[in-house]
Protein backbone atom coordinates (compact mmCIF):
# COMPACT_ATOMS: atom_id res chain seq x y z
CA UNK A 1 0.00 0.00 0.00
CA UNK A 2 1.58 3.26 -0.84
CA UNK A 3 0.95 6.28 0.88
CA UNK A 4 -2.09 8.02 -0.93
CA UNK A 5 -3.88 4.81 -1.14
CA UNK A 6 -3.74 4.80 2.85
CA UNK A 7 -5.37 8.37 2.89
CA UNK A 8 -7.82 7.32 0.07
CA UNK A 9 -8.86 4.68 2.49
CA UNK A 10 -9.02 6.27 5.61
CA UNK A 11 -11.14 9.03 3.97
CA UNK A 12 -13.34 6.62 2.35
CA UNK A 13 -13.95 5.06 6.02
CA UNK A 14 -14.16 8.78 7.30
CA UNK A 15 -17.68 9.18 5.41
CA UNK A 16 -18.77 5.54 5.52
CA UNK A 17 -18.62 5.54 9.49
CA UNK A 18 -21.57 8.32 9.70
CA UNK A 19 -22.85 6.99 6.07
CA UNK A 20 -26.20 7.91 7.42
CA UNK A 21 -25.51 11.16 7.41
CA UNK A 22 -23.58 11.26 4.27
CA UNK A 23 -25.28 9.04 1.79
CA UNK A 24 -28.63 7.93 3.13
CA UNK A 25 -29.97 11.41 4.47
CA UNK A 26 -29.23 13.19 0.58
CA UNK A 27 -30.35 10.29 -1.35
CA UNK A 28 -33.57 11.21 1.22
CA UNK A 29 -33.69 14.90 0.36
CA UNK A 30 -33.48 14.09 -3.57
CA UNK A 31 -36.50 11.67 -3.37
CA UNK A 32 -38.61 14.32 -1.77
CA UNK A 33 -37.87 16.92 -4.05
CA UNK A 34 -38.60 14.32 -6.79
CA UNK A 35 -41.93 13.71 -4.91
CA UNK A 36 -42.80 17.47 -4.59
CA UNK A 37 -41.62 18.97 -7.83
CA UNK A 38 -42.81 16.00 -9.76
CA UNK A 39 -46.57 15.58 -8.10
CA UNK A 40 -46.98 19.47 -8.44
CA UNK A 41 -45.33 19.98 -11.95
CA UNK A 42 -46.15 16.92 -13.54
CA UNK A 43 -49.31 17.95 -15.44
CA UNK A 44 -47.90 21.76 -16.33
CA UNK A 45 -44.29 21.26 -17.76
CA UNK A 46 -43.63 18.96 -20.67
CA UNK A 47 -40.07 18.81 -21.55
CA UNK A 48 -38.44 17.95 -25.05
CA UNK A 49 -42.36 17.16 -26.10
CA UNK A 50 -42.26 13.77 -25.91
CA UNK A 51 -40.61 13.41 -21.88
CA UNK A 52 -42.54 13.68 -18.94
CA UNK A 53 -41.29 16.40 -16.23
CA UNK A 54 -41.23 13.22 -13.76
CA UNK A 55 -38.26 11.50 -16.22
CA UNK A 56 -36.57 14.96 -16.90
CA UNK A 57 -36.29 16.06 -13.37
CA UNK A 58 -34.48 12.77 -12.21
CA UNK A 59 -31.31 12.82 -14.01
CA UNK A 60 -31.22 16.24 -12.60
CA UNK A 61 -31.81 15.06 -9.32
CA UNK A 62 -29.06 12.52 -9.62
CA UNK A 63 -26.23 14.45 -11.25
CA UNK A 64 -26.67 17.54 -8.39
CA UNK A 65 -26.78 15.06 -5.44
CA UNK A 66 -23.20 14.03 -6.86
CA UNK A 67 -22.25 17.28 -7.22
CA UNK A 68 -23.23 18.23 -3.80
CA UNK A 69 -22.00 15.37 -2.24
CA UNK A 70 -18.15 14.97 -3.66
CA UNK A 71 -17.75 18.96 -2.67
CA UNK A 72 -19.27 18.60 0.86
CA UNK A 73 -16.97 15.63 1.16
CA UNK A 74 -13.60 16.76 0.76
CA UNK A 75 -14.33 20.40 1.80
CA UNK A 76 -15.89 18.41 5.21
CA UNK A 77 -12.96 16.63 5.56
CA UNK A 78 -10.81 19.56 5.44
CA UNK A 79 -12.06 21.75 7.46
CA UNK A 80 -12.70 19.62 10.17
CA UNK A 81 -9.08 17.87 10.32
CA UNK A 82 -8.19 21.88 10.50
CA UNK A 83 -10.29 22.66 12.85
CA UNK A 84 -9.61 19.85 15.34
CA UNK A 85 -5.90 20.41 14.13
CA UNK A 86 -5.57 16.43 13.21
CA UNK A 87 -4.29 17.76 9.60
CA UNK A 88 -0.75 17.84 11.53
CA UNK A 89 -0.86 14.08 11.25
CA UNK A 90 -0.54 14.18 7.42
CA UNK A 91 1.38 17.36 7.06
CA UNK A 92 4.15 15.34 9.02
CA UNK A 93 4.56 12.72 6.53
CA UNK A 94 6.28 11.99 2.94
CA UNK A 95 2.75 12.80 1.24
CA UNK A 96 3.52 14.81 -1.96
CA UNK A 97 0.21 16.88 -3.16
CA UNK A 98 -0.60 14.51 -5.61
CA UNK A 99 -0.63 11.88 -3.31
CA UNK A 100 -3.16 14.35 -1.46
CA UNK A 101 -5.18 14.94 -4.40
CA UNK A 102 -5.69 11.34 -5.27
CA UNK A 103 -7.07 10.68 -1.80
CA UNK A 104 -9.12 13.29 -1.53
CA UNK A 105 -10.76 13.98 -4.76
CA UNK A 106 -10.58 10.49 -5.20
CA UNK A 107 -12.80 9.55 -2.35
CA UNK A 108 -15.32 12.25 -3.24
CA UNK A 109 -15.58 10.96 -6.76
CA UNK A 110 -16.42 7.77 -4.52
CA UNK A 111 -18.87 9.14 -2.25
CA UNK A 112 -20.79 11.27 -5.30
CA UNK A 113 -21.37 8.16 -7.33
CA UNK A 114 -22.48 6.48 -4.26
CA UNK A 115 -25.04 9.32 -3.63
CA UNK A 116 -25.91 9.19 -7.14
CA UNK A 117 -26.30 5.99 -7.28
CA UNK A 118 -28.77 5.55 -4.38
CA UNK A 119 -30.30 8.33 -5.46
CA UNK A 120 -31.42 6.50 -8.97
CA UNK A 121 -31.82 3.31 -7.26
CA UNK A 122 -34.61 4.82 -4.80
CA UNK A 123 -36.30 7.19 -7.47
CA UNK A 124 -36.40 4.81 -10.36
CA UNK A 125 -38.76 2.64 -9.79
CA UNK A 126 -41.33 5.85 -9.66
CA UNK A 127 -40.88 6.53 -13.41
CA UNK A 128 -39.40 4.58 -16.56
CA UNK A 129 -36.12 5.80 -17.44
CA UNK A 130 -33.98 5.46 -21.47
CA UNK A 131 -30.41 4.97 -21.24
CA UNK A 132 -29.79 6.38 -24.91
CA UNK A 133 -25.94 6.65 -24.06
CA UNK A 134 -24.49 5.32 -21.14
CA UNK A 135 -20.62 6.45 -21.69
CA UNK A 136 -22.19 9.41 -21.67
CA UNK A 137 -24.02 9.26 -18.40
CA UNK A 138 -20.74 7.54 -16.63
CA UNK A 139 -18.34 9.88 -18.36
CA UNK A 140 -19.83 13.36 -17.14
CA UNK A 141 -20.98 11.73 -13.86
CA UNK A 142 -17.08 11.36 -13.11
CA UNK A 143 -15.71 14.49 -14.63
CA UNK A 144 -18.48 15.95 -12.48
CA UNK A 145 -18.15 15.00 -8.87
CA UNK A 146 -13.85 15.73 -9.98
CA UNK A 147 -15.04 19.10 -10.57
CA UNK A 148 -16.71 19.38 -7.46
CA UNK A 149 -14.26 17.53 -5.29
CA UNK A 150 -11.18 19.52 -6.35
CA UNK A 151 -13.54 22.49 -5.58
CA UNK A 152 -13.78 21.00 -2.06
CA UNK A 153 -10.26 21.09 -1.20
CA UNK A 154 -10.09 24.68 -2.36
CA UNK A 155 -12.58 25.67 0.03
CA UNK A 156 -11.41 23.18 2.51
CA UNK A 157 -7.96 24.78 2.34
CA UNK A 158 -9.24 28.72 2.10
CA UNK A 159 -11.61 29.04 4.56
CA UNK A 160 -10.30 29.46 7.93
CA UNK A 161 -14.00 28.56 10.20
CA UNK A 162 -17.13 26.62 9.66
CA UNK A 163 -18.72 30.20 8.95
CA UNK A 164 -16.68 31.05 5.90
CA UNK A 165 -17.30 27.13 4.70
CA UNK A 166 -21.13 27.39 4.59
CA UNK A 167 -20.69 30.79 2.91
CA UNK A 168 -19.04 29.24 0.16
CA UNK A 169 -21.61 26.34 -0.02
CA UNK A 170 -24.63 28.66 0.15
CA UNK A 171 -23.47 31.67 -2.14
CA UNK A 172 -21.05 29.33 -5.05
CA UNK A 173 -22.17 25.71 -4.71
CA UNK A 174 -25.95 26.01 -4.25
CA UNK A 175 -27.08 28.86 -6.40
CA UNK A 176 -25.05 27.58 -9.41
CA UNK A 177 -26.24 23.68 -8.87
CA UNK A 178 -29.90 25.13 -8.86
CA UNK A 179 -29.59 27.47 -11.19
CA UNK A 180 -28.17 24.95 -13.50
CA UNK A 181 -31.81 23.62 -15.19
CA UNK A 182 -31.61 20.70 -12.45
CA UNK A 183 -35.74 21.83 -12.60
CA UNK A 184 -35.92 22.80 -15.85
CA UNK A 185 -35.19 22.68 -19.05
CA UNK A 186 -33.40 26.33 -20.08
CA UNK A 187 -35.27 26.75 -23.45
CA UNK A 188 -38.09 27.48 -21.26
CA UNK A 189 -36.58 30.60 -19.48
CA UNK A 190 -36.74 34.12 -20.72
CA UNK A 191 -33.14 35.00 -23.15
CA UNK A 192 -31.48 36.87 -20.76
CA UNK A 193 -31.52 34.20 -17.68
CA UNK A 194 -31.05 31.96 -21.03
CA UNK A 195 -27.69 33.32 -21.52
CA UNK A 196 -26.80 33.45 -18.26
CA UNK A 197 -26.89 30.23 -17.62
CA UNK A 198 -24.69 29.09 -20.38
CA UNK A 199 -22.01 30.78 -18.62
CA UNK A 200 -22.73 28.82 -15.98
CA UNK A 201 -20.17 25.29 -16.28
CA UNK A 202 -22.83 23.42 -14.11
CA UNK A 203 -25.49 23.81 -16.89
CA UNK A 204 -23.46 22.09 -18.59
CA UNK A 205 -22.70 19.03 -16.36
CA UNK A 206 -26.50 18.66 -16.08
CA UNK A 207 -27.12 18.71 -19.70
CA UNK A 208 -24.10 16.38 -21.01
CA UNK A 209 -25.41 14.21 -18.57
CA UNK A 210 -28.97 14.50 -19.59
CA UNK A 211 -28.54 13.16 -22.39
CA UNK A 212 -27.33 10.20 -21.99
CA UNK A 213 -30.67 9.24 -20.73
CA UNK A 214 -32.83 11.05 -23.50
CA UNK A 215 -30.15 11.43 -26.18
CA UNK A 216 -31.79 14.98 -26.32
CA UNK A 217 -30.23 18.15 -24.66
CA UNK A 218 -30.12 21.71 -24.43
CA UNK A 219 -26.85 21.92 -26.14
CA UNK A 220 -24.26 19.01 -27.97
CA UNK A 221 -23.00 16.89 -25.66
CA UNK A 222 -19.78 17.66 -27.20
CA UNK A 223 -19.55 21.19 -26.42
CA UNK A 224 -21.16 20.12 -22.74
CA UNK A 225 -17.96 17.82 -22.86
CA UNK A 226 -15.62 20.68 -24.17
CA UNK A 227 -16.76 22.87 -21.43
CA UNK A 228 -16.70 20.49 -18.20
CA UNK A 229 -12.93 19.17 -19.40
CA UNK A 230 -11.83 22.13 -19.39
CA UNK A 231 -12.85 23.20 -15.81
CA UNK A 232 -12.30 19.97 -14.46
CA UNK A 233 -9.03 20.50 -15.76
CA UNK A 234 -8.40 23.85 -14.58
CA UNK A 235 -10.15 23.83 -10.69
CA UNK A 236 -8.10 20.63 -10.67
CA UNK A 237 -4.72 22.43 -11.48
CA UNK A 238 -5.82 25.08 -8.86
CA UNK A 239 -6.33 22.58 -6.19
CA UNK A 240 -2.93 20.94 -6.80
CA UNK A 241 -0.64 24.07 -7.07
CA UNK A 242 -2.69 25.49 -3.42
CA UNK A 243 -2.09 21.55 -2.48
CA UNK A 244 2.11 21.74 -3.62
CA UNK A 245 2.31 25.29 -1.93
CA UNK A 246 0.31 24.18 1.42
CA UNK A 247 -1.69 27.24 0.81
CA UNK A 248 -3.23 28.38 4.25
CA UNK A 249 -1.87 25.24 6.05
CA UNK A 250 2.00 25.30 6.22
CA UNK A 251 3.05 28.60 7.73
CA UNK B 1 26.81 12.80 12.15
CA UNK B 2 24.79 15.58 12.81
CA UNK B 3 21.09 14.84 13.70
CA UNK B 4 19.72 18.28 13.37
CA UNK B 5 21.17 21.54 12.26
CA UNK B 6 20.15 24.46 12.37
CA UNK B 7 21.87 26.96 10.33
CA UNK B 8 21.20 30.86 10.51
CA UNK B 9 17.38 30.34 10.90
CA UNK B 10 14.83 33.12 11.10
CA UNK B 11 10.78 33.72 10.88
CA UNK B 12 8.91 36.58 10.42
CA UNK B 13 5.59 36.26 11.04
CA UNK B 14 3.21 38.31 9.37
CA UNK B 15 0.55 39.83 11.69
CA UNK B 16 -1.96 42.56 11.27
CA UNK B 17 -0.18 44.52 13.97
CA UNK B 18 3.23 44.32 12.03
CA UNK B 19 5.97 41.82 11.59
CA UNK B 20 6.70 39.69 14.21
CA UNK B 21 9.92 38.05 14.27
CA UNK B 22 9.93 34.87 16.67
CA UNK B 23 13.34 33.67 15.54
CA UNK B 24 16.48 35.64 14.82
CA UNK B 25 19.33 33.71 13.29
CA UNK B 26 19.37 30.75 15.61
CA UNK B 27 22.46 28.00 14.66
CA UNK B 28 22.69 24.97 16.49
CA UNK B 29 23.62 21.18 15.67
CA UNK B 30 22.29 18.32 17.75
CA UNK B 31 24.75 14.68 17.01
CA UNK B 32 23.52 11.78 16.35
CA UNK B 33 22.37 9.85 19.49
CA UNK B 34 22.35 13.11 21.65
CA UNK B 35 19.22 14.14 24.73
CA UNK B 36 18.86 17.57 23.88
CA UNK B 37 16.88 19.82 25.48
CA UNK B 38 15.49 23.28 23.96
CA UNK B 39 14.60 25.52 27.05
CA UNK B 40 12.66 28.85 26.78
CA UNK B 41 9.94 30.83 27.90
CA UNK B 42 6.50 30.97 26.22
CA UNK B 43 6.90 32.80 23.13
CA UNK B 44 10.63 32.31 22.85
CA UNK B 45 10.53 30.65 19.74
CA UNK B 46 10.65 26.62 20.61
CA UNK B 47 7.53 25.60 18.71
CA UNK B 48 8.24 27.93 15.45
CA UNK B 49 11.69 26.26 14.87
CA UNK B 50 10.51 22.77 15.88
CA UNK B 51 7.88 23.19 13.11
CA UNK B 52 10.51 24.69 10.80
CA UNK B 53 12.26 21.38 11.03
CA UNK B 54 8.98 19.37 10.65
CA UNK B 55 8.25 21.21 7.83
CA UNK B 56 5.00 22.98 9.21
CA UNK B 57 6.21 26.53 8.70
CA UNK B 58 8.63 27.70 6.09
CA UNK B 59 11.42 29.46 7.70
CA UNK B 60 11.85 33.15 6.35
CA UNK B 61 15.79 32.35 5.96
CA UNK B 62 18.66 30.12 6.95
CA UNK B 63 18.60 26.03 6.55
CA UNK B 64 17.31 23.25 8.39
CA UNK B 65 18.44 19.80 8.13
CA UNK B 66 17.89 16.16 9.21
CA UNK B 67 20.67 13.91 8.97
CA UNK B 68 21.69 15.83 6.31
CA UNK B 69 18.39 16.14 4.26
CA UNK B 70 17.08 19.72 4.21
CA UNK B 71 13.92 20.22 5.20
CA UNK B 72 12.65 21.96 2.40
CA UNK B 73 14.50 20.62 -1.04
CA UNK B 74 14.41 17.02 0.45
CA UNK B 75 11.20 17.54 2.34
CA UNK B 76 9.82 14.10 1.72
CA UNK B 77 13.48 12.16 3.14
CA UNK B 78 13.74 14.74 5.98
CA UNK B 79 10.15 13.74 7.26
CA UNK B 80 11.07 10.08 7.08
CA UNK B 81 13.85 10.51 9.42
CA UNK B 82 11.41 12.66 11.68
CA UNK B 83 9.22 11.59 14.26
CA UNK B 84 7.42 14.48 15.79
CA UNK B 85 5.03 14.74 18.93
CA UNK B 86 3.19 17.84 18.57
CA UNK B 87 2.49 19.97 21.22
CA UNK B 88 -1.55 20.09 20.74
CA UNK B 89 -3.50 17.28 21.99
CA UNK B 90 -4.95 16.48 18.47
CA UNK B 91 -6.90 13.20 17.15
CA UNK B 92 -9.08 11.67 14.91
CA UNK B 93 -12.54 11.26 16.68
CA UNK B 94 -13.56 8.57 13.64
CA UNK B 95 -11.00 5.80 14.47
CA UNK B 96 -9.71 3.85 17.31
CA UNK B 97 -6.38 3.79 18.54
CA UNK B 98 -4.98 0.90 16.16
CA UNK B 99 -6.77 2.37 13.48
CA UNK B 100 -5.19 5.60 14.05
CA UNK B 101 -1.49 3.98 13.80
CA UNK B 102 -2.32 2.04 11.00
CA UNK B 103 -3.46 4.88 8.69
CA UNK B 104 -0.65 6.70 9.91
CA UNK B 105 2.21 3.38 8.94
CA UNK B 106 -0.29 3.65 5.76
CA UNK B 107 0.75 7.48 4.93
CA UNK B 108 4.14 6.32 5.35
CA UNK B 109 4.07 3.51 3.34
CA UNK B 110 4.45 0.94 5.50
CA UNK B 111 1.83 -2.07 5.36
CA UNK B 112 1.43 -4.84 7.98
CA UNK B 113 2.74 -2.70 10.94
CA UNK B 114 1.19 -4.65 13.45
CA UNK B 115 4.18 -6.06 15.12
CA UNK B 116 5.57 -2.53 15.84
CA UNK B 117 2.45 -1.12 16.77
CA UNK B 118 1.35 -3.82 19.51
CA UNK B 119 4.85 -2.93 20.49
CA UNK B 120 4.45 0.70 20.94
CA UNK B 121 1.06 0.08 22.62
CA UNK B 122 2.31 -2.28 25.27
CA UNK B 123 5.48 0.07 25.72
CA UNK B 124 2.87 2.67 26.31
CA UNK B 125 0.57 1.07 28.44
CA UNK B 126 -2.04 1.37 25.50
CA UNK B 127 -2.85 -2.34 25.16
CA UNK B 128 -5.99 -2.10 26.88
CA UNK B 129 -7.07 0.57 24.50
CA UNK B 130 -6.13 -0.40 21.22
CA UNK B 131 -10.02 -0.80 20.24
CA UNK B 132 -10.95 2.00 22.00
CA UNK B 133 -12.41 5.44 19.75
CA UNK B 134 -10.03 8.35 20.14
CA UNK B 135 -12.36 10.08 22.16
CA UNK B 136 -13.06 7.86 24.95
CA UNK B 137 -9.69 8.20 25.66
CA UNK B 138 -8.56 10.75 29.03
CA UNK B 139 -6.34 13.63 27.92
CA UNK B 140 -3.12 11.23 29.32
CA UNK B 141 -4.14 8.56 27.18
CA UNK B 142 -4.68 10.73 23.97
CA UNK B 143 -0.84 12.16 24.37
CA UNK B 144 0.37 8.58 24.56
CA UNK B 145 -1.06 7.65 21.11
CA UNK B 146 0.59 10.63 19.93
CA UNK B 147 3.73 9.39 20.69
CA UNK B 148 2.93 6.06 19.41
CA UNK B 149 1.46 7.47 16.05
CA UNK B 150 5.42 9.85 16.02
CA UNK B 151 6.92 6.09 16.27
CA UNK B 152 5.33 4.04 13.52
CA UNK B 153 7.83 4.40 11.30
CA UNK B 154 10.61 3.74 13.79
CA UNK B 155 12.30 7.47 12.54
CA UNK B 156 15.69 8.20 13.95
CA UNK B 157 15.25 11.27 15.15
CA UNK B 158 12.58 12.36 17.90
CA UNK B 159 11.06 15.36 18.59
CA UNK B 160 8.68 16.15 21.65
CA UNK B 161 6.91 19.28 22.05
CA UNK B 162 6.58 19.54 25.65
CA UNK B 163 5.15 16.15 25.80
CA UNK B 164 4.23 15.90 29.22
CA UNK B 165 2.76 19.53 30.17
CA UNK B 166 -0.70 18.95 31.90
CA UNK B 167 -0.18 15.21 32.11
CA UNK B 168 0.19 13.16 35.30
CA UNK B 169 3.32 12.02 37.59
CA UNK B 170 2.47 8.19 36.28
CA UNK B 171 2.63 8.79 32.62
CA UNK B 172 5.69 11.48 32.65
CA UNK B 173 7.46 8.36 34.28
CA UNK B 174 6.35 5.75 31.79
CA UNK B 175 6.91 8.08 29.01
CA UNK B 176 10.42 9.32 29.82
CA UNK B 177 11.89 5.81 30.90
CA UNK B 178 10.46 4.69 27.66
CA UNK B 179 12.01 7.49 25.37
CA UNK B 180 15.58 7.48 27.37
CA UNK B 181 15.31 3.42 25.93
CA UNK B 182 14.96 4.64 22.67
CA UNK B 183 17.96 7.22 23.05
CA UNK B 184 20.21 4.70 24.76
CA UNK B 185 18.88 2.36 21.35
CA UNK B 186 20.62 5.06 18.78
CA UNK B 187 17.66 7.25 18.73
CA UNK B 188 18.63 11.15 18.65
CA UNK B 189 16.32 13.45 20.75
CA UNK B 190 15.31 16.73 20.92
CA UNK B 191 13.07 17.58 23.48
CA UNK B 192 11.15 21.29 24.84
CA UNK B 193 10.06 21.43 28.36
CA UNK B 194 9.15 23.52 31.28
CA UNK B 195 9.75 21.54 33.99
CA UNK B 196 13.43 21.85 34.20
CA UNK B 197 14.51 19.52 36.50
CA UNK B 198 12.85 17.22 33.84
CA UNK B 199 15.41 18.23 31.45
CA UNK B 200 18.17 18.50 34.19
CA UNK B 201 17.85 14.85 34.39
CA UNK B 202 17.49 13.71 30.88
CA UNK B 203 19.03 16.07 28.63
CA UNK B 204 22.57 15.88 27.97
CA UNK B 205 23.21 19.16 26.21
CA UNK B 206 20.82 22.12 26.33
CA UNK B 207 19.99 25.04 24.69
CA UNK B 208 17.82 27.81 25.77
CA UNK B 209 15.83 30.49 24.01
CA UNK B 210 15.14 34.01 24.00
CA UNK B 211 13.27 35.98 22.10
CA UNK B 212 14.14 34.04 19.15
CA UNK B 213 18.00 33.92 19.91
CA UNK B 214 19.84 31.16 21.16
CA UNK B 215 21.47 32.41 24.44
CA UNK B 216 23.05 29.82 26.19
CA UNK B 217 24.39 25.99 24.24
CA UNK B 218 26.48 24.03 26.33
CA UNK B 219 26.09 20.38 28.44
CA UNK B 220 24.11 20.19 30.88
CA UNK B 221 26.37 19.71 33.44
CA UNK B 222 28.52 22.90 32.26
CA UNK B 223 25.60 25.05 32.74
CA UNK B 224 24.77 23.94 36.10
CA UNK B 225 28.65 24.31 37.30
CA UNK B 226 28.15 27.97 35.33
CA UNK B 227 25.92 28.58 37.43
CA UNK B 228 26.08 30.15 41.50
CA UNK B 229 26.98 27.31 43.44
CA UNK B 230 24.05 27.71 45.67
CA UNK B 231 21.14 28.76 46.90
CA UNK B 232 20.50 30.66 49.95
CA UNK B 233 16.61 30.05 50.68
CA UNK B 234 14.16 31.54 53.90
CA UNK B 235 10.91 32.80 54.28
CA UNK B 236 10.23 36.20 55.42
CA UNK B 237 6.96 37.90 56.82
CA UNK B 238 7.92 41.20 56.44
CA UNK B 239 8.94 43.11 52.60
CA UNK B 240 12.83 42.74 51.98
CA UNK B 241 14.92 46.65 52.05
CA UNK B 242 14.75 47.09 48.02
CA UNK B 243 18.78 46.64 47.78
CA UNK B 244 18.36 43.27 49.03
CA UNK B 245 15.21 42.28 46.82
CA UNK B 246 17.10 43.44 43.26
CA UNK B 247 19.36 40.27 43.97
CA UNK B 248 16.77 37.96 45.66
CA UNK B 249 14.10 36.13 44.17
CA UNK B 250 11.00 36.42 45.83
CA UNK B 251 8.27 34.18 45.40
CA UNK B 252 5.52 34.86 48.09
CA UNK B 253 6.86 34.70 51.42
CA UNK B 254 9.75 32.45 49.77
CA UNK B 255 13.22 34.38 49.14
CA UNK B 256 16.15 32.68 47.42
CA UNK B 257 19.65 34.51 46.97
CA UNK B 258 22.53 33.01 44.59
CA UNK B 259 25.66 32.46 46.66
CA UNK B 260 28.94 31.36 46.28
CA UNK B 261 30.62 31.01 49.47
CA UNK B 262 29.89 30.96 53.15
CA UNK B 263 31.26 34.77 53.54
CA UNK B 264 27.99 35.50 51.14
CA UNK B 265 25.88 33.72 53.04
CA UNK B 266 26.37 35.04 55.77
CA UNK B 267 26.42 38.47 54.64
CA UNK B 268 22.70 38.29 53.13
CA UNK B 269 21.62 36.95 56.44
CA UNK B 270 23.45 39.42 58.24
CA UNK B 271 21.63 42.23 56.29
CA UNK B 272 18.39 40.46 56.97
CA UNK B 273 18.92 40.96 60.46
CA UNK B 274 20.44 44.24 60.43
CA UNK B 275 16.93 45.35 58.68
CA UNK B 276 15.36 44.24 61.74
CA UNK B 277 13.75 40.81 59.94
CA UNK B 278 13.81 37.76 61.05
CA UNK B 279 14.39 34.54 58.16
CA UNK B 280 12.46 31.72 58.95
CA UNK B 281 13.62 27.99 57.48
CA UNK B 282 16.69 29.06 56.34
CA UNK B 283 18.45 26.09 54.10
CA UNK B 284 20.88 26.48 51.74
CA UNK B 285 20.93 24.13 48.56
CA UNK B 286 22.63 23.21 45.39
CA UNK B 287 21.95 25.38 42.54
CA UNK B 288 19.74 23.59 39.62
CA UNK B 289 18.56 23.87 36.49
CA UNK B 290 15.70 26.28 37.36
CA UNK B 291 18.51 29.00 39.04
CA UNK B 292 20.73 28.77 35.97
CA UNK B 293 17.07 29.34 33.73
CA UNK B 294 16.66 32.54 35.55
CA UNK B 295 20.02 33.45 35.57
CA UNK B 296 20.23 33.41 31.58
CA UNK B 297 16.86 34.90 31.46
CA UNK B 298 17.13 37.53 33.53
CA UNK B 299 20.53 38.74 32.20
CA UNK B 300 20.77 41.76 29.42
CA UNK B 301 17.77 43.69 28.77
CA UNK B 302 14.90 43.58 31.39
CA UNK B 303 12.09 42.76 28.94
CA UNK B 304 9.49 40.77 29.18
CA UNK B 305 9.78 37.22 28.24
CA UNK B 306 6.88 36.13 27.38
CA UNK B 307 6.32 38.24 24.07
CA UNK B 308 8.55 37.92 21.30
CA UNK B 309 10.60 41.26 20.15
CA UNK B 310 8.54 43.32 17.61
CA UNK B 311 10.39 44.75 14.99
CA UNK B 312 9.79 47.92 12.96
CA UNK B 313 7.60 47.35 9.96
Amino acid sequence: MTGWQALFYKEILRFWKVGFQTVAAPVMTAMLYLLIFGHVLEDRVKVYDQITYTAFLLPGLVMMSVLQNAFANSSSSLIQSKMMGNLVFLMLTPLNHWSWFLAYVGSSVVRGLAVGLGVFVVTGWFTPLSFVAPQWIVLFAIMGATMLGSMGVIAGLWAEKFDQMAAFQNFIIMPMTFLSGVFYSIHSLPPFWQTLSHLNPFFYMIDGFRYGFFGASDVSPWLSLAVVGSCTVLISATALHLLRIGFKIRG
Amino acid sequence: MIAISFDAVSKIFQTPRGPLQALDGVSLAVQEGEFFGLLGPNGAGKTTLISILAGLTQASSGRTQVLGCDVQTQSAQARRLLGVVPQELVFDPFFNVREALRFQSGYFGIRKNDAWIDELLHHLGLSDKANSNMRQLSGGMKRRVLVAQALVHKPPVIVLDEPTAGVDVELRQTLWQFIARLNRDGHTVLLTTHYLEEAEALCGRLAMLKQGRVVALERTSELLKAASSNVLRFKLDAQLPPELAQRARVTGRIVQFPAHNAAEIEHYLAAVRQAGLVAEDVEIRKADLEDVFLQVMGEGAQAPCDAAAEVAP
